[in-house]
């Protein structure tokens, strides 16, 4: 566009007496044609070859132009400013994501330390109670006012909406679930039974807060599995949700979730519930 | 002549719009049944726009509506000649405004300089003109020696400079700045107040503010408002003719404040 701009529409160079007449600096030069000149210049690379070829004769400029340099060098060598190393994870993962992350990971080492600690004889394993729910957690620090303090700045920038929530969830799941993975491994959970509704969980999330937030729909699902799934299984030792055949319906709730986020991906723009 | 801007390719593109902001009947909610916003008829364009009014009269709500925080409940709102009500130009209105809120928050852990970047990127400008937009941002709010202190080490007036060099970092057409000058100290304001002129040469700059010295010193507009609906607007020197001596105020804008307002106001004096 703006080579366009320069060359297709700059028929007209100035000639070889004003740039030679630029370049010394000439007193008969009049103020307006010096303008000119200049304002040629700065958008034309071959007439500033022309210039870079006449002003080497002039002693009085090379010597200003290598005063300049000197004076610049030590800045253009110095090492560029570059806060890589941030700015590509905040890329990937929420600003506030490291906490919630650590905390999930620890819950869910204390939960295989439950599980493979001897004396306990439960018959559904801690891990399988919670690796579903944990990513919740991290999902409400991907896109919520409470949790994200930038969250009024950042949901009214134009990255905001479903590629970045999906981007911020994505990176939550890629650390969460090898941990979990190792976690099913080592209690011997089989991993589609903490992984679908896992992702059942995550992506109905994501669905829900498209119409009431995603902080608060965090807050319901993380309410309705303590509720349906941890109550139970705390004071009946039983988990009827998460038996084997309930799998085929986890998967149900997953399309579901994911047909509802695509159709409504527009709703992922405006920050927070719309009232 | 500066012709390096990152928005450059805005200065040629064709304007559809005869102002940047145009609100129409625009009514905005708050909550249920609270209306902060009120059937308001409003057209700003290039300049610096000084919105002023007491406590509570709508400035904030009236300006995260202009962010496209909250959706007009009634009437309608164009930025740039489109309305915010069709989502999908949302995302092309917002590379355009600059916003500032009224309380500004930050990542605590992040450098000015890593900051800004972070939001520049969110505001999708394009990755090559990043550092060097962030430098200018940075070295106009005046905190170039602190761009690589942590924002926790900082003081309450540098964050809030910090929160206006995020807000121009993508140079906006559309800049919102709610009560910008709080926390920061005289100089600051009057440099402030210089950095608010300049942008207003080129942009249409919005500043929510109870400070009258503020508008009088930068703004080459007034907005005032009050309870929601529009009071006044006009130039400083117009809302200072609109005060009689025996208003209270101490300076010909304060009194030409306090008239307008009172006339508004039937149950004046109350707090």
């Amino acid at each position: 566009m703006r080579a366009a701009r320069s060359e297709g529409r700059g028929t007209e160079h100035p000639s070889g007496r004003l740039v030679r007449g630029y370049a010394h600096g000439d007193a008969d030069l009049s103020a307006d044609e010096a303008w000119a000149v200049e304002a040629h210049l700065e958008r034309c690379p071959g007439c500033r070859r022309r210039l870079a070829a006449l002003a080497a004769e002039v002693p009085a400029v090379t010597a200003l132009l290598a005063t300049v340099r000197a004076g610049l060098e030590p800045d253009l060598d110095g090492p560029a400013p570059a806060p890589r190393r941030r700015r590509r994870a905040a890329i990937w993962a929420a600003p506030v994501l490291g906490p919630w992350l650590a905390m999930v990971i620890g819950v869910s080492v204390v939960a295989v330390l439950l599980d493979r600690t001897a004396d306990w004889t439960r018959t559904v394993p801690t891990v399988l109670l919670l690796a579903p729910a944990l990513p919740l957690a991290g999902v409400a620090a991907a896109w919520s006012r409470g949790l994200d303090p930038a969250f009024e700045l950042t949901a009214v920038t134009p990255r905001a909406g479903l590629p970045l929530l999906l981007r911020r969830t994505l990176t939550v799941l890629a650390v969460l679930l090898p941990v979990h993975l190792a976690a099913g491994l080592l209690t011997g959970v089989a991993l589609a039974h903490w992984l679908l509704p896992s992702l059942a969980l995550t992506a109905t999330a994501l669905a829900l807060g498209g119409v009431i937030g995603v902080g608060r729909a965090t807050a319901v699902l993380g309410a309705l599995w303590t509720a349906a799934v941890l109550a139970p299984a705390v004071a009946l030792d039983r988990a009827p949700l998460l038996q084997p055949e309930r799998l085929p319906g986890w998967a149900a709730v997953l399309a579901v979730g994911v047909g509802v986020i695509l159709a409504r991906r527009r709703a992922y723009t405006t920050p927070g519930a719309p009232r | 002549m500066r012709t390096t801007t990152p928005s450059g390719m805005s200065d040629t593109a064709p304007r559809t719009y005869a102002h940047e902001i145009h609100a129409t009947g625009l009514t905005v909610r708050v909550g249920r049944d609270r209306v902060a916003v009120d059937g308001l008829d409003l057209s700003l364009g290039t300049g610096t726009h000084g919105l002023l009014g007491p406590n509570g009269a709508g400035k904030t709500t009236l300006i995260r509506a202009l962010a496209t925080v909250l959706h007009p409940t009634g009437g309608d709102l164009e930025l740039f000649g489109h309305s915010v009500r069709d989502r999908s130009h949302h995302r092309e209105l917002r590379r355009r405004i600059g916003y500032l809120p009224q309380e500004f928050g930050y990542y605590k852990r992040f450098t000015v300089r890593e900051f800004v970047t972070y939001m520049a990127w969110l505001k999708e400008l394009p990755d090559r003109d990043i550092p060097g937009a962030v430098q200018r941002a940075v070295e106009r709010v005046g905190l170039a020696d602190r761009a690589d202190d942590r924002l926790k080490s900082l003081s309450g007036g540098m964050v809030r400079r910090v929160g206006i060099a995020q807000a121009v970092v993508n140079d906006p057409a559309v800049l919102l700045l709610d009560e910008p000058t709080v926390g920061l100290d005289p100089a600051q304001r009057l440099q402030f107040r210089a950095l608010l002129q300049e942008l207003g040469r080129e942009s249409c700059v919005v500043v929510s503010t109870h400070l009258v010295e503020d508008v009088a010193a930068a703004c080459t507009d007034v907005v005032l408002f009050d309870r929601g609906r529009l009071v006044f607007q006009g130039t400083p020197d117009a809302l200072a003719s609109a005060g009689t001596p025996d208003q209270p105020g101490d300076s010909p804008l304060e009194r030409g404040y306090s008239a307008l307002l009172s006339n508004s106001d039937q149950g004046k004096g109350s707090w």
